[in-house]
């Protein structure tokens, strides 16, 4: 599914250059349950953001299934692969604070142009998924953490993507919550959709079946 | 090309964020409205001042007797200076210049004007033939007064449309004898001036019949010259020469300024044209830089307003927004605020000047703008305002969602 041949990536810092990716070769299967790990600085939030082509690398390769993701893709196409293939879940939930619960997973359907009743209809289906149904007509800053993360996974999926990468999912919430949170991607990922999960909580890295470790951008198992 | 969704995605966006929008809307249409009004108070000053000129023959002298305030050629100062029938005959002999010329006698006080059993007070004027065309009066029904009415002594009086009202009721009045002052006078015409109703409730009657009737002396008050078409300098040269001419038949020193006073029309609305156009250059200036400081403040409003929604941005670009998208709806939505901002500021602008137009002091009358000029005044706000906006937007658009996403 996800394919990195020698990925490198390095920032310019004023003079200093700073390498933060030293050559990564990782596969990840299709269907696979991975948590991404290491301390702050150790690179994991730079790779998941070149998965999510977010950002680009210097050197190496990044296949998408059989895409070949690199320089060459213009933004329009790079939004295009987020919009249909990927799905972003933050550790800051980031949903639209002007708009409601349903809004908020509708959104992604509205870039693909899907008609507004369909996008109302299929937003709450996938809301009723995370067991917010109730919550539709709700704002963000009316929901506790764990609910805003739940909305926030209903619409990383809502476009049906083959790739869910998860940033800190819980890094804000309580480990009850978080649990809980974690037990949806456990859901998730039971329905074939690949699930890839920044952490650094071992507990957390612990209910994925594969572990990546990183520490100074190579990986270290 | 009409994409409901996307103007309900821009409503949606405007509805939530209200105090933003009502800042942006307020910064255009506050420009726009002061604009309209600076413009158009203008304008109400140039035509009250402009009125103040209408009705008399622009290029005209008015030359008044007054007393001297300089001993000459051994008489005293204080000595009445004096305008009679030969000052008339030598200025129309003398000055070919001179188109047309009049005397004028003013009987002090209103005179009471009978007719059937109706009876009321008017001013009463003395003229020559010519003093219609220089007081710019326009007959509207019978004759003005002539040479034959002048030679003659003849009683008959010219009366003004009000009078006509007040006087004859639904009567026709050309023909009628008033009784004026004790003394009966056929009425031969009616006049019009734009003056206003005070200058033509009012009899002109022949000068000559009048300093026979009330003094049996050729006194003139007043001596108004019309000159045609001449230049501002041929008619500062024909000021001087007459009063030259006046003050050596007077034996005048020629620096008394009291013994005879002359106005000058064509220099003073000389002096008002270039008032004017140093007050319209100042108002243009006022008004420029007010749009600049408008599209300063809507700049910088914009540039908040889309540092504010960089988070959004980024949220949006992360699940699959296009770049284009994003600018498109920033863009459409300032438009759409500024558009309908300056439309209400141009409007409001236009309805107190319309509740200005009853107003009619005298240096304020008719305000009005030019539409064109207040239309493309808005255009440039609008634009000015998108500009500044769509150029951060851009900016933001490119840069990573991520760091979009953790900026704030």
């Amino acid at each position: 599914m996800i394919r990195l041949k020698n990925i490198n990536k390095s920032y310019t810092m004023g003079a200093n250059k700073l390498h933060v990716l030293k050559g990564l070769d990782i596969n990840i299967d299709e269907g696979a349950f991975v948590s991404i790990m290491g301390s702050s600085g150790s690179g994991k939030s730079t790779l998941l953001n070149i998965l999510g082509i977010l950002d680009d690398y210097d050197e190496g390769e990044y296949w998408l299934g059989d895409q070949l993701i690199d320089k060459s893709l213009s933004e329009k196409q790079a939004a295009f692969f987020r919009n249909q293939h990927i799905g972003f879940v933050f550790q800051s939930f980031n949903l639209l604070n002007f708009k409601t619960a349903q809004e908020n997973v509708a959104l992604p359907l509205y870039y693909q142009k899907v008609p507004r009743k369909e996008r109302a209809a299929r937003a709450l289906e996938y809301l009723d998924m995370v067991g917010l149904a109730d919550w539709a007509g709700h704002y963000p800053n009316q929901m506790s953490g764990g609910q805003q993360q739940r909305v926030a996974i209903s619409r990383a999926l809502i476009s049906n993507p083959q790739v869910i990468l998860a940033d800190e999912p819980t890094g804000a919430l309580d480990s009850k919550t978080s649990h809980e949170v974690m037990e949806i991607f456990k859901k998730v990922n039971g329905q074939g959709i690949t699930t890839i999960i920044v952490t650094h909580e071992d507990d957390i890295a612990e209910l994925t079946n594969q572990v990546i470790r990183l520490k100074d951008g190579q990986i270290e198992n | 090309m009409f994409d409901y969704d996307k103007w309900q995605e821009i409503f949606t966006s405007i509805g939530k964020h209200k105090l933003r929008t009502v800042l942006t809307a307020f910064g255009v249409a506050w420009g726009i409205f002061m604009l309209v009004l600076l413009l158009g108070a203008g304008k109400g000053l140039g035509n009250g001042i402009a009125y103040q000129f209408e009705g008399d023959a622009l290029n005209s002298l008015w030359i008044r007797p007054g007393r001297t305030s300089v001993p000459y050629k051994g008489m005293k100062e204080g000595r009445r200076i004096k305008l009679d029938n030969d000052d008339y005959k030598f200025l129309l002999d003398e000055f070919e210049k001179i188109e047309e010329l009049s005397g004028k006698y003013f009987l002090g006080g209103n005179k009471v004007a009978k007719y059937k059993e109706i009876a009321l007070a008017y001013d009463v004027q003395g003229i020559h033939p010519d003093g219609a065309i220089v007081e710019g009066l326009s007959v509207t029904k019978g004759r003005a007064l002539n040479y034959a009415d002048q030679l003659e002594n003849r009683k008959v009086a010219v009366i003004g449309e009000p009078v006509v009202e007040q006087l004859f009721k639904e009567e026709e009045p050309i023909g009628k004898m008033v009784t004026l002052d004790g003394a009966a006078y056929r009425i031969v015409g009616v006049f019009h001036d734009k003056e206003g109703e005070r200058s033509m409730r009012r009899f002109y009657l022949p000068i000559s019949t009048v300093q026979k009737v009330y003094s049996s002396l050729d006194r003139l008050d007043q001596l108004i010259i019309a000159a045609g078409d001449l230049s501002l300098a041929d008619m500062d040269l024909l000021e001087q020469k007459t009063k030259e001419a006046l003050q050596g038949r007077k034996m005048i020193a020629p620096d008394d300024r009291r013994a005879l006073r002359v106005f000058n029309m064509a220099n003073e609305y000389q002096s008002f044209v270039s008032l004017m156009f140093v007050m319209n250059g100042i108002i243009w200036m006022v008004g420029i830089f007010s749009m600049i400081a408008g599209v300063i403040g809507v700049s910088n409003i914009m540039l908040i307003i889309v540092k504010d929604r960089t988070k959004e941005i980024g949220i949006r670009k992360a699940i699959g927004a296009t770049p284009g998208s994003i600018v498109s709806m920033i863009f459409q939505e300032s438009i759409f605020i500024t558009a309908i901002a300056g439309y209400v500021g141009l409007a409001s602008g236009v309805g107190v000047l319309a509740l200005l137009q009853g107003v009619e002091s005298e240096f304020f009358r008719r305000p009005e703008v030019n539409f064109g000029v207040v239309f493309a005044a808005t255009v440039v706000l609008v634009l000015a305002g998108v500009l500044a906006g769509l150029l951060p937007a851009i900016q933001a658009s490119r840069i990573n969602p991520v760091t979009a996403i953790k900026s704030d």
